[in-house]
């Protein structure tokens, strides 16, 4: 067993269920015989065909478009879109197809189909190649929108994806492709959607965050640790069926909540995140639900993204607003 | 001034075909498909389409239907797709077919209930493949093409399944439309897209739509074949469509029809056409229509008389009556509806507003 990258565990996944599915097909702009931009699809058109590893003419809605049609007629599509930020114009056909088509046809047809996206800043890109929306899909009934943080669950998740029988956005962080490298064995296990995983324990606060803002979490709760605080750090990694009950489990424990992501702050996944907590967990909660994220901004350009995106000194500062926080009304 | 010397590098043409004219003589000797028994039953399926139709309109005016749109006028281009299509075929239709979903098999009471607000009414019992009606204009193009890529991908010996979709007008000025005849161009894919030119994208003309001459030749720019046709002759109708069908099952790939038609009626129930358009127009248009041409054409060839017209008024009028019944007694969906089909089996995240809604429910009733 080899140890991968998430880009690799992504070309991975995707090979090894082109051989054990035939239904599946992989498409996008230059994934043939360029292996993609990210080379996500390395080597997959020389090694399962033309007829099965299409480069589509450039145009992200065909590509969405042309998945519902597949899909629909018992095919697997995989479609990749080159950027997140260019998958606006993809918007229609996913939020009022792929997502609707079994329930406007009340279970005749379905949508057994993946988007995949490389998305998030941080790797000094132009203009349109650094967003993170996903919470714009996380806001479309019918989808499922998964986000991998490490190699393992890259290749985990993304079977997972393929074999579920409804839509899944799959967003991968590219900054984190090549950075981080695991083993990963090339067995066809799947992970499970919509659970979290627990990536570090903790008493004392709960960090929640996913793709590459991991890594800062991470590390900031490795700060935290020599300063005597024991974060639990999770990865919901399904953001949309979002597992609250793992996050609450989390919260009986600790009972302060920061969730931390690159994405603008307003009408966030953090927004979500914080409005189910204190939904169901009101009583649990010895602080507001801290958030720590992209500003309301647009992404700049990349000399200045660090700043747009939070770093461990701004999650730390977070933790320690959330932890420093008293009641009103113990204040006497 | 300097004129530079230049080359042809192409040119194009655009066809155009008739074989009944507005009175219903022929232009031409009419193809071998077009016998007596199959113009017959094409006309009683464009009738069958007229009154489902026209009893759609009356009852949304009766507030027993929600918004409708009437294809009053261009039954001949639903009944020309649908009549020559295999049932192993797929449609994707759009919204202004209910001549194409009759000749599909979708039943009427399945086109009620679409319009009466029940999902149900997509369940299309007797076309199991073919997609659902189709509201974002000329999104479903590219479905069509997707369908057309996975008929050929899983038997991609001849002849082939052949997708086959429909849009208006207004389709054509829409990025859908280009991509996914681009696409169906490059890749071969076996589907056959025609374009309903009603002249009305709501109340915008089909002039203010496009500078080009012709809507068929937009086909040009994907380097795939089309033509124009009288969309009110269900003869050269039929023969486009089932002469791009035939191609694509041999395996040559795409193509483009225009019909050329009109829209006797509103957009739907909610508009009014008298607002943009010309009344002279509409009442020239009137003449042209399909039914007429064809049964005066029948007629002409002794095969048709007043003794046939009012048995088959009769007919149909029964088959409207027994749709209805079943229409207006059909139990209204149950509320969980909602979430049954939201995704193959509910997120457990979902738990609480399904809960919710049977709750809320409950004391409704």
């Amino acid at each position: 067993m080899s140890e991968i990258t998430l880009v690799e565990a992504v070309t991975q996944a995707l090979a090894f269920e082109l051989q054990a599915d035939p239904r599946m097909v992989v498409f996008g702009q230059d994934v043939g015989a360029n292996g993609g931009v990210f080379r996500a699809t390395e080597g997959l058109q020389q090694r399962f065909g033309r007829e099965r590893v299409l480069d589509t003419p450039l145009a992200e809605n065909t590509i969405a478009g042309i998945a519902v049609g597949m899909a629909v007629q018992g095919l697997h599509p995989v479609g990749e879109f080159q950027f997140m930020g260019f998958i606006y114009p993809a918007l229609d056909q996913i939020l009022s197809h792929a997502t609707r088509m079994r329930n406007r046809t009340r279970g005749r047809l379905s949508c057994p189909l993946v988007y995949r996206a490389p998305y998030g800043g941080g790797i000094h890109a132009p203009e349109h190649h650094s967003e993170s929306t996903e919470a714009l899909f996380a806001h479309i009934p019918g989808l499922r929108v998964v986000v991998p943080s490490s190699p393992a669950r890259a290749y985990g998740l993304l079977l997972a994806a393929i074999r579920d029988p409804d839509p899944v956005i799959f967003l991968e962080p590219k900054r984190i492709y090549r950075t981080i490298k695991q083993q990963v064995a090339d067995s066809g296990t799947a992970l499970p959607l919509d659970h979290c995983f627990v990536l570090r324990e903790g008493r004392d606060v709960t960090l929640i965050a996913w793709g590459a803002m991991l890594q800062e979490t991470l590390s900031a709760a490795e700060q935290l640790a020599q300063e005597g605080i024991e974060a639990e750090v999770i990865d919901p990694a399904t953001l949309k069926p979002l597992d609250i009950h793992s996050i609450i489990d989390s919260l009986e424990k600790t009972g302060r909540c920061v969730v931390i992501h690159e994405a603008a702050r307003f009408a966030g996944m953090g927004a979500e995140i914080a409005a189910q907590i204190g939904e169901f967990a009101f009583d649990l909660l010895k602080a507001p639900v801290w958030r720590v994220t992209g500003y309301d901004t647009v992404m700049p350009y990349y000399q200045l993204e660090d700043f747009y995106l939070p770093s461990v000194t701004r999650i730390v500062a977070g933790v320690k607003e959330a932890l420093d926080w008293d009641h009103p009304r113990s204040r006497g | 001034m300097h004129k530079p010397r230049m080359q042809l590098l192409a040119s194009f043409d655009i066809a155009y075909l008739q074989y009944l004219d507005e009175r219903g003589s022929p232009t031409q000797v009419l193809p071998d498909f077009a016998t007596a028994d199959s113009l017959c039953r094409a006309y009683r399926q464009m009738l069958l389409a007229r009154l489902v139709d026209g009893r759609a309109v009356k009852l949304q005016r009766t507030g027993r239907l929600g918004t409708y749109p009437s294809s009053l006028g261009q039954e001949a281009i639903g009944v020309g797709i649908g009549s020559a299509m295999q049932a192993s075929d797929v449609y994707c239709p759009y919204y202004r077919e209910t001549g194409a979903l009759l000749e599909r098999g979708v039943s009427i009471e399945e086109i009620f209930a679409i319009w009466g607000g029940d999902e149900r009414g997509q369940n299309f019992q007797r076309a199991p493949h073919d997609l659902p009606i189709c509201v974002p204009i000329a999104s479903q193009i590219l479905h069509a093409a997707g369908v057309a890529f996975a008929l050929q991908y899983q038997n991609a010996s001849q002849p082939l399944r052949v997708a086959v979709t429909c849009a208006g007008d207004g389709a054509t000025s829409k990025g859908d439309f280009y991509e996914a005849i681009n696409l169906a161009g490059v890749w071969k894919l076996p589907l056959v897209v025609i374009i309903n030119n009603n002249q009305w994208a709501i109340s915008v003309s089909r002039n203010a739509q496009t500078a080009a001459l012709s809507l068929a030749q937009k086909a040009i720019a994907a380097g795939i074949p089309s033509l124009q046709v009288d969309g009110n002759d269900v003869i050269a109708v039929h023969w486009a469509v089932n002469n791009g069908i035939e191609r694509a099952r041999r395996g040559e790939g795409p193509s483009l029809i225009e019909a050329v038609s009109y829209r006797l009626s509103d957009h739907t129930t909610a508009d009014d056409a008298s607002r943009y358009c010309p009344q002279s127009e509409r009442e020239a248009a009137e003449k042209l229509e399909p039914l007429g041409r064809l049964k005066q054409y029948l007629c002409s060839q002794g095969v048709w008389s007043s003794d046939h017209q009012i048995a088959l008024e009769e007919e149909l009028a029964q088959v409207l009556e027994r749709a209805l019944r079943h229409y207006n007694h059909a139990p209204k969906d149950a509320p969980n509806a909602l979430f049954d089909h939201l995704y193959a089996r509910l997120p457990e995240a979902f738990y609480d507003q399904y809960d919710n809604l049977l709750n809320c429910s409950e004391s409704h009733s």
